[in-house]
């Protein structure tokens, strides 16, 4: 079936280029048919991927090893689900992915607005087919996934252990969603410039997609972010990673598009900066999608050996020159219709908020890039760790969180001073408030924390401001219940609560990364069974060691030969609070040089967190086992001398038994993180703000808007 | 080559020519009726586009004018900076009614041809309604 693969991209490349031709043709003549046949060249491309997909997923699936794609990421012994999933953790099986998600969005943001924007849609239509053909060439010329090999292996090498984690298998499709969905805009902003035709209503057709690309984008982040805090044995959910980096980027610019956005649909104004922002993006989600494959990065990240960056590089390069090209020559039509009526209204802040948006990106990108650039050119490995990314986000983090809080209470066009100071007592109290209560239980010592802890209650305060004050007012107008008034208030104007509701998410989401990385304990310790670490003001006692032969007891499907841990108690005042028990997995390597035992445990060994998690902190802890000492290495080189690789295994029960028999010292690493939690939740919280965004109105609801609105609209005239 | 592979080959090939084809073989044949074939540049779809901005513009209009209410209502405007906003957005809302109105007008002059469908998906009424009757949001969309 490889061949039917093989045929799917070349049919799918011809498409691509078939598409291209007619949509630019009916474009520049008009004539409608020539631009229809194109819009219907992206849903055939959708349905030639789904076939070529289906067929890598069939092959994984029936552990058909011939397609090198799937001996290389998967065996016999991966669980189903994993198999399922292990399609796009390799670079081939990821470009095929891209590629599909590209045309499944494209065509369902074309059938959207097949009676609308017919110019402006013939162009972005070529553009998204240009996109998904360089995916599919690539593919084609330079990682095709229906490579195989004869005669097929009889096993495959397995998923790399750190991916076995059910978070990391969604986290893939959810971020090319995001970074595919992020074309759709670009599309449809460079083809109204094409068009010359810059008016609201491609911003209108595009919204909710660019809205999605922002929501998927953002889960895509977060689900990688619980990925690093609960698999990986360093203890944090932000490493600022270049990789990690490339994805926050269009979600920033993204995030100052949907606000904007909005000043453009109103007034007018802002089309210079909206269709920036959009190119901006989806060449960013394009950089996102470079960087993994380019081959310059060391990153758990990266495809190994990944030789994609050249025609990366001309693409993104394309992309970029061809951005500059349309907004310097269409200028004139982008100039704004209105100016800003007031700096005190909520355009301003708008503004400022973009501004510190793309400051926070620009910022990153300079973190990101500048070190890779530095290196290309020097030969030195230059690094920009941590500290020097904290050095500048905060602070525009903190101003970010500020102005969510401040843009609720402010009106369109214009407010006056007397009027915004009375809107802004409830939400300064609740700021106040707290940093009197801050301070009075002693929060002294970590400043920054302290100012977000301040900013978030002003933002809960104004946002509950708003949802009180519009539930009272719902209320006056149609009588009902408080809660009913409140729903009722929330369906009808989605996008300003839900937005709301999204500012609420980020200054929780704030809250957590202020306080776990403020008021964090950590401690590395050696520990023997018996003996305790004291970690802020929890104990903690090895209790007892353990090993596992996990090919009989794999439970938690993570593939290892050998599995050896502790168990813990973790105490506070005396009192039990937990038992953890945190272990690390030994790999086959698959190397036989490493003897026929030796290799069985020889491979990448992976750390297997064990957290307790709560709403007000979490004991999280990771495992060393040493396995290294002599006694235990005996044991190994005996059993690579004197056993056959079927009985090798019995030498590794030896192993473990022994290992238990008398446990060497294992190195520790304990945190005690407080409010982590509310990471994951703000998260959650911010989620739902975007659904109730982006979900749109009942035409029911619409048609009784409609009426209310004539009767008042003609009563108003009336008296005017 | 696997037999299955060619013929589920073909079959793709056969359903991507059709789909693809579709309005090609579509305008062939009404050329061949001797009917007219849709294109970009005729007048009606060019009003269809205007028409699509202006219900565009008029929708946001509408929606800024719900927004200065709300903002009444929460206390985040006075009263005569409401008032002066309000009327500001009724002239600017009536404005593009009449323009709307113009181009119905236009189109019910020349015998009331397809005026294909707005941004807000509804078809405009046969015969044009004072524009005061019609400052109203139709299909606002949050």
């Amino acid at each position: 079936m490889a061949e039917l693969g093989r045929i799917c991209l070349l049919l799918a490349l011809i498409v691509c280029v078939y598409g291209i031709g007619v949509s630019l043709y009916g474009a520049r003549t008009g004539r409608l048919e020539f631009s229809d046949s194109g819009r219907r060249a992206v849903y055939a491309l959708a349905i030639v991927l789904t076939v070529a997909f289906a067929v890598l997923e069939l092959a994984f699936l029936r552990n058909d090893f011939a397609f090198n794609t799937v001996a290389d990421t998967s065996s016999r012994t991966t669980p189903t689900f994993y198999r399922a999933a292990a399609v796009w953790s390799s670079q081939e099986g990821s470009l095929l992915l891209w590629a599909w998600l590209l045309s499944l969005w494209s065509s369902l943001a074309l059938f959207l607005v097949r009676r609308r924007l017919r110019d402006v849609s013939a162009y972005a239509t070529a553009i998204l087919l240009g996109l998904g053909g360089f995916f599919i060439a690539l593919m084609i010329f330079y990682a095709s996934p229906f490579q195989t090999t004869t005669p097929k292996p009889a096993e495959g090498v397995g998923l790399d252990p750190l991916l076995r984690f059910p978070t990391m298998m969604i986290h893939p499709p959810m971020l090319y969603s995001g970074y595919t969905l992020c074309t759709i805009p670009l599309a449809f902003a460079a083809g109204a410039l094409l068009a010359r035709r810059v008016d609201a209503d491609w911003i209108r057709a595009t919204r909710r997609f660019a809205m999605a690309a922002w929501l998927f984008l953002g889960i895509g982040i977060l689900l990688g972010a619980r990925w690093s805090y609960s698999e990986l044995g360093w203890g944090g959910y932000w490493g600022w990673d270049a990789v990690e980096n490339a994805s926050l980027m269009p979600w920033l610019t993204g995030t100052a598009f949907l606000h904007s956005l909005m000043i453009q649909e109103k007034r007018g104004m802002l089309k210079v900066w909206n269709v920036s922002l959009v190119l901006a993006t989806g060449t960013l989600a394009i950089m996102g999608t470079f960087l993994v494959r380019s081959g310059i990065l060391n990153s758990i990240h990266a495809f190994g050996g990944a030789t994609l960056g050249v025609p990366f590089v001309v693409l993104i390069g394309v992309l970029i020159a061809g951005s500059i090209y349309l907004v310097v020559s269409r200028r004139e039509m982008l100039r704004s219709e209105h100016r800003l009526d007031s700096l005190l209204s909520r355009e301003s802040i708008f503004l400022a908020n973009n501004l510190v948006l793309v400051a926070l990106c620009f910022v990153i990108f300079w973190g990101t890039y500048f070190p890779l650039i530095s290196e290309a050119f020097t030969g030195n490995e230059a690094s920009v760790g941590p500290p020097w990314f904290d050095r500048y986000t905060v602070p525009l983090a903190l101003m970010l969180v500020l102005l969510s809080g401040i843009g609720p209470v402010i009106a369109w066009r214009r407010a006056t001073l007397a009027n915004a100071r009375r809107n802004f007592v409830v939400p300064l109290a609740c700021g106040a408030l707290t940093a009197l209560g801050l301070l009075a239980a002693g929060v002294t010592q970590k400043p920054l924390a302290l100012a977000m802890f301040c900013c978030a209650a002003f933002v809960f305060g104004s946002v509950g401001q708003e949802f009180v004050r519009g539930a009272r007012a719902r209320r006056a107008m149609a009588g009902g219940a408080p809660p009913a008034a409140l729903l009722g208030l929330v369906r009808r104007n989605r996008r300003r609560y839900g937005g709301y509701v999204v500012h609420v998410g980020i200054a929780v989401l704030f809250v957590g990364v202020a306080a776990s990385s403020s008021f964090q304990h950590a401690v590395e310790q050696r520990l023997t069974p018996g003996s305790s670490a004291r970690v802020g003001a929890y104990t903690v006692r090895y209790v007892r060691p353990t090993a596992a032969i996990t090919p009989k007891n794999d439970t938690a499907h993570t593939g290892s030969t050998l599995d050896v841990g502790a168990v813990l108690d973790v105490s506070k005042g005396g009192r039990h609070v937990a038992t953890l028990r945190p272990s690390q997995g030994f790999y086959d390597s698959g190397e036989p040089a490493q003897g026929t035992v030796g290799h069985l445990i020889g491979g990448q060994a992976v750390s297997h967190i064990s957290m307790n998690g709560g709403l007000t902190r979490d004991v999280w802890t990771a495992i060393a086992p040493d396995i290294s000492t002599p006694a235990l290495q005996r044991i190994v080189s005996v059993g690579n001398r004197t056993l056959p690789a079927d009985e090798a295994g019995v030498a590794i029960g030896v192993l473990a038994r022994e290992y238990l028999k008398n446990p060497p010292p294992a190195q520790f690493h304990f945190i005690v993180s407080p409010l982590v939690m509310w990471i994951w939740i703000g998260g959650l919280i911010v989620f739902g703000g975007g659904l109730i965004a982006i979900w749109p109105t009942p035409s029911a609801v619409r048609r009784r808007v409609a009426l209310r609105s004539r009767a008042r609209a003609s009563h108003g005239l009336a008296r005017a | 080559m696997e037999l299955l592979a060619v013929l589920l080959a073909c079959v793709l090939v056969a359903v991507v020519l059709a789909i693809v084809g579709a309005p090609l073989r579509a305008a062939r044949d009404r050329e061949m009726a001797g009917e007219d074939v849709d294109s970009d540049t005729d007048p009606e779809h060019q009003a269809a586009y205007v028409r699509a901005e202006l219900e565009a513009a008029r929708e946001a209009k509408y929606l800024e004018i719900r927004d200065a209410e709300l903002d009444l209502r929460t206390g985040k405007l006075s009263r005569a900076d409401y008032e002066a906003v309000d009327g500001v957005l009724r002239a600017e809302a009536l404005e593009l009614l009449n323009r709307l109105q113009a181009l119905d007008s236009g189109e019910g002059a020349e015998g009331g041809g397809d005026r294909g469908e707005g941004a807000g998906g509804a078809a405009m009424p046969g015969r044009p309604q004072p524009a005061r009757e019609r400052l109203s949001n139709p299909e606002v969309e949050d």
